[in-house]
């Protein structure tokens, strides 16, 4: 399990993993230049990266830390609105902001700006929240998060603060992923990036998290989730690595809020409800509660399954003549809970496991198991 | 200043008898298992879909009501033994996880079922029936749910404090370990529990939904987040606590969204500030200060670690 | 793992393009789930009697076979672009819908970026359709909508304080109670506004709110999830007020929830049963062999406005298919802001926002002991 000890230097295996990333990189950039831009595919590539890094945010604490937040969707929801609310078009506030005269904000931050000013607010808060929450245990500290998710959607939505927030109206028409798209003068798209790039900053976001796990800090967190009080009797002091990884799942999950407006190309607080808190605990659970290689590939199982390979099952579908039975709208829910249900029952470790990409290659090279957990 | 208020409080302490009486099976759930049953607000939504079903069969009311009950009782018993039993040695966030993957799978269930339509629940008569006290016009039902509430739980708490079972469900609270060492049926006392919670969600469903008579895969969630943050403000584990908490919670949400009026007759404000935005969230917010003043809440019991 | 998606997919492209040929695919993107999952099934409704009507059309000197696609977008914001995204990656020529303002403005963007038209049914808020060229709508907008009801509260009423309530993050909602309070201001009355949670039930205090301030109208544009239960607490509050709504109450599942009761509804909408007899007729005998249809239309057989809407966007698009000359998006995008067509719910003409030009509604209030929709007025705003 404990396998970070053996990681100090690169690896055969380490490097073969970051050929393995690369060439998806590689074929996603190829696929988007062949592939109708319009195909499923890419929608779920998008959908798929956005809660790839939400997750793995969520793993650091629960995973990581042994901190049971629910609070995901809160700074998902900070993320966004901080997003959008800095990147709207000038020209366009009369129009999103139709009730509050173009709102008080009117200026323009360039998307990367926001982005990472949408992670920092996200973070700010989560300093602030976290003061009271992390002093809470287990259960009480899931409960509180999920309590400040839920006030946060609700102070965003309060008409007072309509000027900034538009209140409970949505923000809509700031820099999409689609605008990444490299056009010429007629408007024509040259070369398609909308599906890479934001697979590029959710990879690149990603990779900060690893490398902040295999740190000294990140073997500290590990020490607090097996044991706190063996860690703090060891030294390491509770509160503050607490509240620091507090914040900086929070960093990334504000990051992924951003991502997730560009997605969705308009932003309400409305739709960040503990609904979606509890859908990306489940992706962290099918991946593997403690491991990042598992969040990331539930997250696009997750994500292609629910909009995209179930889809059938809402449809009446026909064998020559024969009309499938049960299949109407809904069945394709039915179907994906079930399966959820199995894993969460039967498949405890979930697809990975504790295991990380190299530890596979790693058992593989070995021969002897040959990657038992991997399928 | 009374006639602005007392329309408010009467609500609030309808709506706060029916959050009691879930957030009963929260916590006793909670204190023998250590578990957060987040399945148990869905299985209250299950029960109203089931009413709403049977009613429409044709079958009489005076017959529906009883077997509602029942088959809400055997719910609760179906998912503690699914669900939670084969997970009782793993972590406790596994079964957790696994209470969130049966609400999941109830709401998209009912949702496949109803077709995503929302469900008009049957009229009952006399409980339906509007009265007025003190100058406000409510349902009867309003009045019935508090009595109802005090009533049960006076039955339930003589249950654990007289019963033998009573006696199990207090060990097996205690110390898990132990209670097993002495001979006692574990799983029987956990199904009990089970039964007992969810039987006191379905009287609730019934009170509930002659109140507010939609009935959709999500009525569940909000109330039972309520109850469930209820009994947390009370000290889980806690039955008295989870009453007093919930009607604390019914009374200040319901408070809350006639704040401005009242405020404005009151001549503390010029003019409404929309402060009814923030009914639901005052609920967190009242939970968040208690936890943070007593971690344990108002009537929890001290724990201590056990290194 | 991901090359094979890749592969996979390119192979299900080639594949449902050959199966294209000879039907036109129109996209139905409809809640058939949520709070407005009702209302949105009565207006697929519509589209399903006129698609059993006419279940071919002539393009180009060819028959086709209309195929309707379908894809719920769940009444939520977060779940409609990716059910949009199943639509443009069916194919369709055409998109109707959707049933809440706020959803297909969120679903918007993908057809725009796919060069397929959308048609809006019943979405009245006036961020549908402003500032693109690919979204147009068969109905009247909201601030025409909150106008009429402001006016009628006023004159009609004799109201001059109200009370308007809306759903939090609610595009349509929040729309027309702006409007309605600009318009009500305007012709003197005062207005307090409130807004409630998704997924409040009890709406006891909002209407002791009302009462609070001494109210003479509660308008309330909610979706038929919030406002049957809000008629029903008014009738056990047994209020003095009447309840003020607009397009979304007008659904026989409201008017159930006030028949046997004394709270007064009234309401403006699209179509008033009888206005078309020949199209009421074939419906209700449509409903009457289809069990499913009678269920999604709460179990009777009263037509709602928005079946007669999505009747009239049907044909509108048929119109435009026509026009075209082609199944190809981008043409029927070219050629819809020069269609017309005389619908049920009468004449449908683009303007350059690619509004349908409509200055009359239907005036209609519940009857309490029947539990029918009664005409009282069509109304005009200059």
């Amino acid at each position: 399990m404990n396998n970070s000890l053996n990681k100090k230097k690169a690896d055969s295996a380490t490097i073969i993993s970051a050929v393995i990333v690369l060439l998806i990189y590689v074929a996603v950039f190829v696929a988007e230049q062949f592939i109708a831009p319009t195909s499923m595919l890419f929608t779920v590539l998008k959908k798929g990266a956005t809660y790839a890094l939400v997750a793995v945010s969520m793993n650091l604490l629960n995973g990581f830390t042994g901190i049971f937040s629910l609070g995901q969707a809160g700074f998902m929801l900070i993320g966004a609105y901080t997003y959008g609310v800095f990147t709207i078009p000038v020209a366009e506030r009369l129009n999103v902001y139709q009730y509050y005269n173009g709102g008080l904000v009117q200026f323009v931050l360039p998307w990367f700006v926001a982005m990472l000013l949408a992670g920092l607010v996200a973070a700010f808060f989560a300093f602030l929240i976290g003061m009271p929450v992390l002093r809470l245990k287990s259960d009480y500290l899931a409960i509180a998060s999920l309590g400040f998710a839920e006030i946060i959607r609700a102070v965003m939505q309060w008409d007072k603060l309509g000027p900034i927030t538009n209140g409970s109206n949505m923000l809509r028409l700031f820099p999409a992923f689609n605008d990444f798209n490299i056009k010429n003068a007629d408007g024509q798209v040259v070369v398609y990036l909308s599906t890479l790039i934001p697979m590029l900053i959710a990879g690149l976001c990603i990779g900060v998290i690893i490398l902040l796990i295999n740190s000294t800090f990140g073997r500290a967190l590990k020490a607090i989730r097996d044991d706190e009080i063996a860690a703090e009797a060891m030294g390491i002091r509770l509160a503050s690595h607490k509240r620091l990884a507090f914040c900086i799942s929070s960093f990334f999950a504000g990051v992924g809020g951003a991502m997730l407006a560009m997605y969705q190309t308009t932003v309400q607080a409305k739709g960040f409800t503990t609904a979606m808190t509890y859908e990306i605990l489940l992706i962290v659970v099918i991946g593997g509660i403690g491991s990042v290689t598992g969040s990331c590939l539930s997250s696009f199982l997750f994500v292609a399954a629910s909009e995209w390979w179930l889809r059938f099952l809402d449809q009446k579908q026909m064998i020559g003549d024969f009309e499938v039975p049960l299949l109407r709208n809904g069945f394709r829910l039915v179907v994906f809970s079930i399966i959820i249900m199995i894993v969460v029952l039967f498949f405890r470790k979930g697809i990975m496991g504790t295991k990380e990409l190299p530890d596979l290659i790693r058992g593989i090279g070995k021969k002897n198991k040959k990657g038992a957990t991997a399928k | 200043m009374w006639n602005t208020i007392f329309p408010y409080l009467l609500t609030g302490i309808s709506v706060g008898g029916q959050y009691a009486l879930i957030a009963i099976g929260y916590t006793m759930v909670y204190g023998i298992l250590r578990l957060i049953n987040f399945a148990h607000g869905d299985v209250f939504m299950v029960a109203g879909i089931v009413m709403v079903y049977m009613a429409a069969s044709g079958m009489p009311l005076w017959l529906c009501i009883p077997l509602v009950l029942i088959v809400t009782a055997l719910v609760g018993f179906l998912i503690e033994r699914i669900a939670y039993k084969p997970l009782r040695n793993a972590p406790r966030m596994s079964a957790m996880i696994s209470a969130i993957g049966v609400s999941y799978t109830l709401q998209n269930l009912v949702l496949y079922i109803t077709g995503g339509l929302n469900q008009l629940y049957p009229t009952i008569p006399w409980i339906s029936d509007s009265v007025t006290i003190f100058g406000a016009t409510t349902k009867m039902v309003t009045v019935v749910t508090p009595v109802l509430t005090i009533l049960l739980v006076v039955a339930l708490v003589a249950l654990i404090n007289h019963t033998k079972i009573g006696m199990a469900m207090r060990a097996v609270s205690r110390d898990f370990e132990t209670s097993q060492l002495m001979g006692i049926k574990i799983n029987s006392v956990i199904s009990i529990t089970f039964v007992i919670g969810t039987f006191l969600a379905g009287v609730a469903s019934v009170l509930y939904f002659t109140n507010y008579t939609t009935v959709i895969q999500t009525s569940g969630a909000m109330p039972g987040l309520k109850a469930f943050v209820a009994a947390v403000f009370g000290g889980i584990g806690s039955i008295p606590g989870a009453v007093v908490g919930a009607f604390i919670i019914g009374i200040a949400e319901n408070i809350i969204k006639g704040l401005d009026i009242i405020l404005f007759k009151l001549g503390v404000i010029a003019a409404p500030i929309g402060l009814a935005t923030f009914s639901d969230a005052f609920t967190f917010a009242l939970l968040i200060v208690i936890l943070a003043v007593k971690p344990t809440g108002l009537f929890g019991e001290k724990t201590t670690d056990k290194v | 793992m991901k090359k094979v998606f890749a592969i996979v997919l390119a192979m299900m492209l080639v594949l449902s393009a050959a199966a294209m040929a000879e039907s036109v695919k129109i996209g139905v993107f409809e809640p058939a789930s949520g709070d407005s999952g009702a209302g949105g099934k009565q207006e697929m409704l519509g589209m399903q009697y006129a698609n059993k009507e006419t279940p071919t059309v002539e393009i180009g000197g060819e028959t086709y076979d209309v195929e309707l696609i379908y894809a719920d977008n769940g009444s939520d914001t977060t779940k409609a672009p990716s059910a949009a995204n199943t639509l443009v990656d069916a194919g369709v020529s055409v998109v109707l819908g959707s049933y809440g303002s706020g959803v297909s403005i969120a679903g918007s963007d993908i057809f725009k970026n796919a060069n397929i038209p959308a048609i809006g049914v019943t979405c009245t808020n006036p961020q549908v359709t402003a500032g693109n060229s690919h979204y147009f709508r068969v109905c009247f907008l909201d601030p025409f909508q909150g106008t009429v009801l402001a006016n009628y509260a006023s004159k009609e009423l004799g109201a001059t304080v109200a009370y308007t309530l809306g759903e939090l993050g609610n595009d349509y909602d929040q729309g027309l109670c702006t409007y309605f309070k600009q318009a009500f201001e305007g012709l003197g009355g005062t207005v307090m506004h409130e807004d409630f949670p998704t997924g409040t039930a009890d709406f006891n205090s909002y209407l002791t709110n009302a009462a609070g301030i001494g109210a003479q109208v509660f308008f309330c544009p909610v979706s038929i999830a919030y406002s049957t239960q809000i008629v029903q607490q008014a009738a056990s509050q047994n209020v003095a007020f009447p309840i003020l709504g607009s397009d979304t109450l007008d659904s026989n599942v409201v008017a159930n929830a006030a028949k046997g009761t004394n709270v007064q509804v009234i309401i403006t909408t699209f179509y008033q049963e009888g206005a078309a007899p020949e199209f009421d007729e074939g419906f209700k005998a449509w409903l009457a062999e289809d069990s499913e249809a009678m269920t999604n239309n709460g179990g009777n057989d009263m037509i709602s406005a928005v079946s007669a809407m999505g009747y009239d966007a049907y044909y509108t698009a048929l119109e435009a298919l026509k026009a075209a000359g082609t199944t190809d998006s981008k043409a029927v995008m070219d050629t819809l802001p020069s269609v017309t067509y005389d619908g049920v719910s009468g004449h449908i003409e683009f303007d350059e926002t690619g509004d349908a030009i409509r200055n009359a509604a239907f005036i209609k209030k519940i009857n309490n002991e029947t539990g029918d929709w009664e005409f009282v007025a069509e109304q005009t705003v200059d």
